[in-house]
């Protein structure tokens, strides 16, 4: 874990502002210039992101690699579907209170138990209990719906009615784009205050040396606790926000495998970076869609790019950049 | 009393193949430190060969051939592992865990496509070596004879492995690079070849569990990444790193599993994710494990 030099360094807010504003103008400004299927696209990448930047608060942050980040995602994303199938609620703000609900009240029960392990069990454990939830909602067809999921249909935005004439493309193309694009800036700006804040220092600082944070009075189980409540939620509000762009949950989002792509895209974006994993999710998200237009063997594909990856670019691709620049810098001024 | 015999055969044929495929993956991490997430892809390849050998390529010869040809899973999945050590895997021993569970993963959905293209999408079954044992009589009810081999097979293997760890001078020369791989290296014990045999082997009993459960229950996609999640729950259970520990909890979770799907078949897998959940709690290195 040591080995890797250090790029999460503090930043002065006035330092990320240059890059963070044109990053945003671009994003308010995309679905104008592209169709409406890559809007969706690029909303997919957000939500992503969002999961991306809350699992990568263990990872990056705090030294704990999770396989069951799954089970925060599938939890919001049942939420929703389980608001609308009990209780009719269309509204998309009270499916995001309740996947926050949810996905922290589950997070607190399993990060009770996980937070007592680090390393490759951390990692075991957390994938046995996010498939405690998969085997759940996978049997209990009744509930669930089993393997068919539960549908969803167009929820409504900030208490308005639907417009766009029930046009659900252009719907998700243009309003629930915006909305999506909110919370996701929202959220990037809530994770860059959490990770610059005291809290988030004491978190580097376990990861890089438990004993010595201990040392210095750091409450170690109990930072990782918060830690694993603050990224489940995150995983949580991203699954809410998923469940409109794709009509349907499914137990396929409970499964591990799902968990693992999460990793695969903040490893693919670079975890020691803040901006690596929304990056990752992002190229993830665009990669593996491509990819499965592209061959019958995407699965392949991506396992050979990840292989790749992980022996060539280990510091991801914003991790890479980041680490060049300096070097880049170097030439030019000699 | 018929049916308390048959509930026993089935956790005991569900134990053996469990234990086909946890104690290769606790013997891998034993000695290398590595928790390989595609060792569940390698059951399933085993499973793929043996049934394309005995269904297809060579379905309808003389039966005792095919009898014989059931292991060619398991040398086929030794063969792969043999491959994939030292090209893919060695790189990253010493790096961080995070980077070999990446890795591993990645190697995961490779095998599962690779077997995807090999093999293509539908199932496929070796079932005449099911058939042609026919069934006994229990009581008022048949039992597969065919299971009962299973059973056999997969003690015969607990055996043969306890002698080979236990008993042999290769055994000792992988106890003591598993305990600490520097003074055994320091010793003369050329550890890349004890890791390599090590990886073989725990490939070969992988491949074996595929084997031998493929004419029971045809092989398809996806059975890799199902038995993987289980074979964690036996490891997390019995210990990861340790063979008893892998045979206990193969047992404990063959039993638990023919309770739960007579008596609570919806909560069946949950249950035993929750064992493994409370054993960490209790004994975190699982029930026969070191601690670390």
């Amino acid at each position: 874990m040591s080995t890797l030099p250090l790029t999460l360094q503090a930043r002065s807010p006035m330092k990320v502002l240059p890059w963070a504003v044109p990053v945003a103008v671009l994003l308010f400004a995309l679905p104008h210039a592209i169709d409406p299927y890559k809007t969706i696209l690029l909303s997919y990448g957000l939500v992503m992101g969002i999961a991306a930047l809350g699992f990568n608060l263990l990872l990056g942050y705090t030294g704990l690699l999770s396989f069951g980040h799954s089970a925060y995602f599938g939890v919001g994303a049942y939420a929703v579907a389980m608001m609308f199938k009990y209780f009719h609620v269309r509204s998309m703000e009270l499916f995001l209170l309740g996947a926050i609900l949810a996905s922290l009240a589950i997070s607190a029960l399993f990060g009770f138990v996980c937070v007592r392990y680090t390393r490759i069990f951390f990692g075991i454990l957390t994938l046995a209990l996010s498939q405690v939830l998969w085997s759940l909602a996978f049997k209990f067809y009744p509930i669930t719906g089993g393997t068919d999921g539960l549908r969803v249909p167009t929820p409504t935005l900030l208490g308005l009615p639907i417009e766009t004439g029930g046009d659900k493309i252009l719907f998700l193309a243009r309003n629930y784009y915006y909305y999506v694009l909110g919370f996701f800036l929202a959220c990037v700006l809530v994770m860059w205050i959490i990770v610059h804040s005291p809290f988030g220092k004491a978190l580097q600082a376990i990861r890089d040396n438990e004993t010595r944070a201990e040392f210095i009075g750091i409450h170690i189980r109990r930072y990782r606790f918060v830690a694993f409540l603050v990224s489940g939620v995150f995983t949580g509000i991203a699954g809410a926000l998923w469940v409109p762009l794709n009509g349907l949950t499914t137990p396929d989002i409970l499964y591990w495998p799902f968990s693992g792509e999460i990793v695969f895209m903040t490893v693919l974006g670079g975890f020691r970076t803040f901006s690596g994993p929304i990056f990752g999710a992002v190229a993830f998200n665009y990669l593996k869609t491509s990819a499965v237009g592209f061959t019958t063997y995407w699965q392949a594909l991506l396992g050979a790019i990840l292989v790749f990856l992980v022996l060539a670019l280990p510091a991801g691709i914003v991790g890479t950049v980041v680490q060049l620049i300096p070097l880049a810098r170097k030439r030019l001024s000699r | 009393m018929d049916i308390l015999v048959i509930h026993l055969f089935n956790a005991l044929l569900y134990a053996s193949v469990l234990f086909l495929i946890a104690g290769g993956l606790s013997l891998i991490y034993g000695v290398m430190r590595i928790v390989n997430l595609a060792h569940g892809n390698l059951y399933a390849f085993g499973a793929y060969v043996t049934a394309w050998v005995v269904g297809q390529w060579l379905a309808g010869s003389n039966i005792v051939l095919l009898y014989l040809l059931l292991p060619a899973g398991a040398f086929a999945a030794a063969l792969l592992g043999a491959i994939l050590e030292p090209t893919l895997l060695r790189p990253f021993y010493r790096r961080a865990e995070e980077y070999q569970l990446l890795v591993t993963f990645g190697l995961l959905m490779i095998l599962e496509d690779l077997m995807h293209f090999l093999w293509g999408p539908y199932p496929l079954s070796a079932s005449t070596l099911f058939e042609k044992m026919g069934s006994l009589k229990i009581g008022d009810s048949v039992y597969p004879r065919y299971n009962l081999l299973v059973v056999a097979i997969g003690g015969l293997a607990a055996l043969a492995l306890w002698m080979f760890v236990y008993k042999t001078r290769f055994g000792v020369v992988l106890r003591a690079t598993s305990q600490d791989m520097r003074r055994a290296s320091a010793m003369g014990v050329n550890v890349n070849r004890v890791y390599i045999q090590a990886f073989t082997i725990g490939c070969f009993m992988a491949g074996l569990g595929g084997a031998i459960v493929v004419p029971g229950q045809s092989a398809v996609l996806g059975m890799g990444v199902d038995a993987l999640v289980l074979a964690f729950v036996v490891v997390v259970v019995g210990g990861l790193g340790s063979l008893e520990g892998a045979l206990f909890g193969a047992l404990i979770v063959g039993v638990v599993r023919e309770i739960g799907v007579s008596v609570f078949p919806e909560i069946e897998l949950a249950v035993l994710y929750l064992i493994a959940v409370i054993v960490l709690l209790v004994r975190p290195a699982g029930l026969f494990g070191r601690t670390a």
